[in-house]
């Protein structure tokens, strides 16, 4: 289970960085749950099919199919069922189960590549590349080695863009998903600089990473409309309409690279709450329990200073000081779909990530939860898997939650954590067997 | 082992940075664990099994067509995605949408997938069906019932 050895290495990689220019590559799983459904589903191939969010309420993920035909991301599954009758569109329930193990052996495979990584959501990650190159024959070669690898070991299906800024890098990784010339991998180094200029051109700017539809409008206003005229735009000119994050990204456009990796976080960009126990703690139960008070203050903290997680960080272990008693550590990370600050999608992290690490026989002295890859939550990215409606409710849920906490003493009201009544639970009424975590759910051969 | 209370000794020019070593065990007031020079890390299935984690995953094995490779009804099989799946490997294969297990026969142009039981058919493949394997099968695995 020793998933904590690696930051270490990440920083020797770092050190050694400082004399080569950077270079960074994205790596995304297409349509990735439609992707993780088929793996396991072999006779989902071809067929149109999507993903539904929580409740089963709106398609959060399509299968290319399912694009052709119009429909939008996000889509209401209601909407959808006279198209889905007249196509034989198949839906399925979110399995976060199956998606987060799948994403987890995606990152596992890529570190191999490159130690310095940043997992930016459940299905991109960002490396850093520079001091691999050399080994692997340049960028394509390295991503198409990944890509290959990727698909044969866990068959997923990914996209690899190449480039020597974080944003680059996700422009190249739309190119290598939209134009077929490039088979799924495209190194911006590995072109000319009129072919870069060409599809900077042929590229709307909504597509720029960090340039949503509102900002694309203001840009348009502008006569700014294509990736390349941003790119072209001085950037003082967009500094006084824009701020300084849009002069990043001109800067980062032109190749100079302004964003890092944020794989080390600066401690106050974690939020830890951990205990140990006062007497030996032996069943999954109690470790849930008190796993889940963790994960209850550490929710508030995160609220209150208006940030939201992207990942679930949870560790158990017994006590090192009684070296006769048998010893176990273990500690899991777990990516959040979305980053989020509710605490019933916290929760539900902390228990998968529990019941991976869990092992019968020892006595627990210690147990802890982590918040990392915190983002400010005004600034989250929308877009892609998000229901903004019952967002809002949810925040004001949660905010409900913490002032009631705070007038009349903690714990007040918290979440039901245990037993399976809770009545906010996902309602997943066509959700896939979890294959690939439990026992009784194991795919079947004949 | 130097103790703090030995004579002081002059520095002798620069120093040579001394390599810090961290501890790999604890230590504990009194008498120190007899065994603890011998302990060793338990013995762990896993490692035993699981040679490409990332690319290791478990099937259940329905019916008798793999009697013959010691493969019965109920058992997991641990499937490797990352190997190359050779002439004579036990394979998972995906026919007509659904999984199989069997023997991979692959010599002379022709590939069979074949039981490892008389009561069954091997299952030929050809350009119209091709071969899909899904993944190598490198291990058995089974409970056993007591007094069964």
């Amino acid at each position: 289970m020793g998933r904590g050895g690696r930051r270490g290495a990440t920083l020797d990689t770092r050190g050694l960085g400082m004399n080569t220019p950077a270079q960074f590559a994205l790596v995304d799983v297409n349509n990735f749950y439609v992707s993780c459904e088929r793996v396991f589903q072999p006779r989902l191939h071809n067929v149109p099919m999507v993903v539904l969010s929580n409740n089963d309420g709106c398609a959060v993920a399509r299968s290319n199919e399912v694009k052709a035909l119009g429909v939008k991301m996000g889509a209401p599954w209601f909407s959808l069922k006279d198209l889905a009758l007249l196509h034989g569109i198949e839906a399925f329930s979110s399995n976060y189960t199956l998606y987060a193990d799948m994403s987890q052996r995606v990152v596992d495979i890529l570190r191999d590549y490159a130690p310095d990584l940043e997992v930016y959501s459940i299905d991109e990650s960002f490396l850093r590349i520079e001091q691999v190159l050399p080994l692997h024959g340049g960028g394509v070669a390295l991503g198409r080695q990944m890509r290959q690898r990727i698909r044969q070991w866990t068959g997923l299906p990914v996209c690899v863009g190449i480039g020597p800024t974080k944003t680059l890098a996700k422009f190249a990784n739309h190119l290598a998903k939209k134009q077929s010339v490039f088979e799924g991998v495209c190194d911006l180094n590995a072109l000319s600089r009129p072919e870069r200029q060409d599809w900077m051109a042929q590229t709307e700017v909504r597509e720029v990473w960090g340039v949503g539809h509102r900002t694309a409008r203001r840009l348009g206003e502008m006569d700014i409309h294509t990736v390349l005229d941003l790119r072209n735009t001085p950037p003082a000119r967009l500094r006084e309409r824009f701020g300084v994050v849009m002069e990043r990204i001109v800067c980062e456009l032109r190749g100079v690279s302004c964003l890092g990796l944020e794989d080390i976080t600066p401690p106050k960009q974690q939020i830890m709450a951990s205990r140990s126990f006062g007497r030996p703690v032996h069943s999954v139960v109690e470790l849930r329990e008190a796993l889940s008070a963790h994960v209850a203050r550490a929710g508030e903290k995160l609220r209150a200073q208006q940030s939201l997680a992207g990942a679930v960080h949870v560790f158990i272990r017994t006590n090192p000081f009684k070296p006769d008693d048998p010893q176990y550590n273990a500690s899991l990370l777990v990516p959040l779909p979305e980053p989020s600050d509710d605490s019933r999608v916290l929760s539900d992290a902390v228990w998968v990530a529990l019941r991976k690490i869990f092992r019968v026989g020892f006595a627990y002295k210690k147990a802890g939860v982590m918040l990392t890859a915190l983002s400010e939550a005004r600034r989250q990215q929308h877009g892609l898997f998000t229901d903004t409606t019952t967002r809002t409710r949810d925040a004001e849920l949660m905010k409900t939650l913490d002032r009631l906490n705070l007038h009349f003493g903690r714990d007040t009201i918290h979440l039901a954590a245990t037993g399976t009544s809770r009545d906010w639970r996902m309602r997943s009424a066509n959700r896939s067997p979890r294959f690939t975590t439990r026992w009784d759910e194991l795919p079947s051969a004949q | 082992m130097r103790t703090l209370h030995q004579q002081p000794q002059p520095l002798q020019g620069q120093p040579s940075a001394a390599p810090l070593r961290l501890l790999l065990h604890r230590m504990s007031a009194g008498f120190p664990s007899p065994a603890a020079d011998d302990t060793e890390d338990s013995l762990d299935l896993n490692d035993y099994l699981v040679r490409h984690k990332p690319a290791t995953f478990m099937f259940n094995v329905r019916g008798d067509s793999m009697r013959g490779a010691s493969i019965e009804d109920g058992d997991k099989v641990v499937v490797d995605r990352s190997l190359q799946a050779r002439h004579n490997d036990i394979v998972i294969a995906v026919v007509e949408g659904d999984y199989t297990i069997k023997r991979l026969h692959q010599q002379h142009g022709r590939i069979e997938l074949r039981p490892e039981n008389p009561a069954y058919q091997a299952i030929v493949l050809n350009t119209e069906r091709p071969l899909e394997v899904w993944g190598v099968v490198v291990g058995v695995v089974r409970r056993l019932t007591r007094g069964g």
